[in-house]
């Protein structure tokens, strides 16, 4: 744990040379008004990726947020737009739509996990299956279109995505302190102890007196819960949500769980190398769209190349280990 | 004439060399045991004869001619073959399929009729009346390890490497094995066979050969080493008192058990284990012994009446179990026991992560119990930060045992103390557990091994088919009288 190795460092060395690269072809690169957007945009993602990092380390996997964000955007909106005419164009009701969002993130996590832990079917399965009913729900319920949030709410909602401290806005601060809170729990607490005694081997956390399916459960609750946060933090941004709301974003979590570090079969779980891993992809997108160089349409193959090549790389330390 | 030989074979890893000119040649028709306690250089010598490692210095000769061995399947190629511990059989396929795994018979189609045939006359040569169509994982354990055995002499084997090919044998599947052997024996096939237990390496070796430290400390022919001598040889001392002396159970009871049933494994077992009592429970695989403990535990379904200190108790998980005093130490270390890819420390507290920190782990406080836990039971690690696979089978089980004690059980269930395990290291199991029961704690001890049995319990239960078949006490405990309980056999039971 003590000495750094090459697991931990490679990706910090990738963001590294990410950074310069980017300063390098374009000033504007490191501009305040640029890293903040960087940031944001890797806010939601991050904030899904590091609940993400939880299940997958302990043997699970979730297809199913992206859906489930786009249906916690879209219920979030109906309640608030409902409790509009009642309760009024303030706070209050913008509260309403964010303890839909998260609740309902919380109530989608155990549903996943309860159909995984006690009806004992593969997570894959079980997630692909919701992710389909998130994703068809919420393209229902906006008919096909779009839902969008009241003019005056989103106006007065605005400034939680917007806002912050300084260039600081609310979704960076959210996602640091998720993060900080995530290796926390990942590193000093019983519960990502057990988390990754699961992942390394359930049978062996079950003889050791470890309610492993309590903690399965948990750790898509976690999930679904962190979902439900990002999703208060994207609706004030376009104040809308439709079926293609969140797409892929399933995908670049559990990429940048893998670029990490953290094992896919489970066991190991790292949350700063997942940050590091969300920092990764979205860098890739903000230099390819700064700089000529290369076609920002060439995005999502870049980050497949550097999704083989972190995982080639543990594994090549892997077999050196096993020597 | 000498099929295989290693000819003054040293082996170094790094600097550390791990054999010291070893000689060793294995002659058609001949049982080969190398025995030698864990770390003494067994498992080395087998992956150079086998072709997973090459000599540091000296040379392998086949047929008299020196001979490298790119890899295992080269030496397979040249009629080596190895038997692992672990089987190296795809469990969905079926037999017949296993049996051809990398030379299917027939072109774009497989012949599957004609693999179906030689694989039912392969296995009727071993008397082993399997179907070829059956899968792996349908298979017991023995049926597999006679697959394997056929797998080696389909690719025509001339020299068979068995690496503890009883472990996972009950008693009378070990008798099967047996005959398997003579069969070979009788073809001419080369066999080296490493084995812990002395008494089958009596029984089966034509020659022996003893290891100890990475040299060959002693070579003898069929009838020149009792199983005493054998064990002295390996461990280099005599080894007086290999079971400690009996202790002197209070007649108070700690556990009673009644009416104990886990469904489709065990009925209706009674039973009371006092105070400061090692009891023993014998009995065939598959006998529900290890149903037995798991269900007391809360590890399976279990109904009955359990009354700790005439207390009854309820237990429906193993927390629960924790909870009356309870500790269960699993038969099967490596997958139920430890996290092999994990720290020696994560192992430690897995089951009481509650008593280091409430919130945050107290990282400090785990150290502390590790450090007075490789005291305590002499648990030697290389390095404090090693992953807890690649300690040693003797290290692994002591380790295991510190985990299981921490909780602080009086009443501890020990499933296979000693599996896998070398002399010097079981013998010091053997004082622990007489240890706990001079505490006053009550340790119930299951084993395959008969001897273990017996030399370590005060007394001891027989289970067969779920059952408790009887139990023997005193002067009546004696091999005979627990194999007749077993198997159900009629005569004079206790």
């Amino acid at each position: 744990m003590s000495k750094p190795d090459l697991h931990t460092l490679g990706p910090l060395v990738a963001l590294v040379a990410l950074i310069v690269l980017g300063a390098l072809l374009n000033p504007a690169f490191l501009a305040p008004g640029n890293i903040t957007n960087v940031l944001a945009r890797s806010a939601f993602i991050g904030m899904i990726a590091v609940g993400m990092t939880f299940v997958i380390t302990a043997g699970g996997l979730d297809l199913s947020v992206g859906s489930m964000a786009a249906f916690l955007a879209g219920i979030a909106i109906i309640a608030m737009n409902a409790a509009l005419p009642g309760m009024g164009e303030n706070w209050g009701t913008i509260l309403v739509g964010m303890g839909v969002a998260v609740l309902g993130g919380l109530v989608a996590g155990y549903l996943n996990g309860a159909l995984i832990t006690k009806a004992r079917i593969e997570p894959f399965i079980v997630t692909l299956g919701t992710m389909g009913i998130f994703r068809s729900l919420v393209t229902w319920l906006a008919d096909g279109g779009t839902l969008s949030l009241d003019y005056g709410l989103r106006t007065l909602y605005r400034p939680v995505y917007y806002g912050g401290i300084g260039w600081i806005t609310w979704p960076i601060i959210t996602f640091a302190i998720v993060a900080f809170a995530g290796e926390w729990i990942m590193r000093h607490s019983r519960f990502g102890r057990h988390v990754e005694a699961i992942g390394s081997n359930d049978r062996v956390a079950r003889y050791s007196a470890i309610d492993v399916n309590r903690i399965r459960l948990m750790t898509y609750m976690l999930l679904g819960l962190l979902v439900g946060l990002a999703t208060v933090l994207y609706v004030p941004r376009l104040g809308s949500a439709s079926g293609s709301t969140g797409v892929l974003w399933e995908l670049e979590a559990i990429a940048a769980v893998i670029i990490g570090g953290t094992a896919l079969k489970g066991g190991t779980g790292r949350v700063w190398g997942t940050v590091v891993g969300v920092l990764i992809l979205s860098l890739i997108d903000n230099i390819l769209n700064l700089a000529d160089l290369v076609s920002p349409y060439l995005n999502g193959a870049i980050q497949g190349v550097i999704i083989v090549l972190a995982v080639v790389l543990q594994r090549e330390k892997r077999i050196a280990e096993e020597r | 004439m000498t099929i295989l030989a290693l000819q003054d074979v040293s082996k170094s890893f790094g600097p550390i060399e791990v054999l010291h000119d070893v000689d060793l040649a294995l002659e058609p028709g001949e049982v080969h045991a190398l025995i030698g306690e864990n770390g003494a250089g067994k498992s080395t010598i087998m992956k150079i004869l086998g072709g997973f490692l090459d000599p540091t210095k000296g040379q392998v000769l086949l047929d008299g001619r020196q001979v490298i061995f790119g890899s295992g399947p080269e030496a397979e190629a040249a009629g080596v073959v190895v038997i692992h511990q672990e089987f190296n059989l795809a469990s969905d396929l079926s037999v017949a399929a296993n049996l051809f795994l990398g030379r299917e018979i027939g072109g774009w189609r497989l012949d599957h009729a004609a693999m179906r045939k030689q694989t039912s006359e392969l296995l009727e040569r071993l008397h082993s009346p399997i179907a070829p169509e059956t899968l792996i994982r349908d298979l017991s354990v023995p049926d597999r390890q006679m697959v394997e055995i056929g797998k080696a002499l389909s690719r025509n084997a001339r020299v068979l490497i068995m690496d503890e090919p009883s472990a996972v044998l009950t008693h009378r599947e070990v008798g099967t094995l047996y005959e398997q052997i003579d069969r070979l024996r009788v073809e001419g096939v080369a066999i080296l066979y490493c084995s812990h237990r002395l008494d089958e390496v009596a029984h089966l070796a034509d020659r022996i050969t003893v290891l100890r430290d990475g040299s060959v400390v002693r070579r003898a022919m069929r009838g020149e080493l009792d199983e005493d001598s054998m064990a002295a040889a390996m461990v280099g001392r005599e080894l007086q008192d290999f079971y400690p002396p009996k202790g002197q159970p209070s007649p108070e009871p700690a556990l009673e058990v009644s009416g104990l049933s886990v469904p489709g494994r065990v009925r209706d077992v009674g039973f009371t284990l006092r105070k400061g009592e090692v009891l023993g429970i014998a009995g065939l695989v598959g006998s529900g012994r290890t149903e037995l403990a798991e269900g007391l535990v809360g590890l399976r379904a279990a109904s009955g009446e359990i009354r700790v200190n005439g207390q009854p108790v309820a237990i429906s998980s193993l927390r629960d179990a924790f909870d009356a005093g309870l500790a269960y130490l699993t038969e099967d270390r490596k997958e139920a026991g430890l996290l092999l890819n994990k720290g020696l420390r994560e192992n430690l507290t897995l089951a009481t992560l509650e008593r280091f920190g409430k919130f945050r782990l107290d990282t400090v406080a785990e150290d502390a119990a590790l450090d007075k836990a490789t005291g305590d039971f002499d648990i030697r690690a290389p390095r404090r930060d090693m992953v807890a696979g690649k300690l040693s089978g003797g290290n692994q089980q002591k380790l295991l045992l510190a985990k299981t004690m921490l909780p602080d059980p009086q009443i501890i269930i020990i499933d296979e103390p000693t599996r896998g395990i070398d002399v010097g290291t079981k013998s010091q199991i053997y004082a622990f557990i007489r240890n706990l029961s001079a505490e006053g704690r009550s340790v119930i001890v299951i084993s395959s091994e008969m001897t273990e049995v017996i030399g370590l319990a005060d007394r001891v239960l027989v289970m067969r088919e779920g059952r408790l078949a009887g139990q023997v006490e005193g002067n009546a405990m004696t091999e005979d009288n627990i194999v007749r309980l077993a198997m159900g056999v009629a005569g004079e039971a206790a």
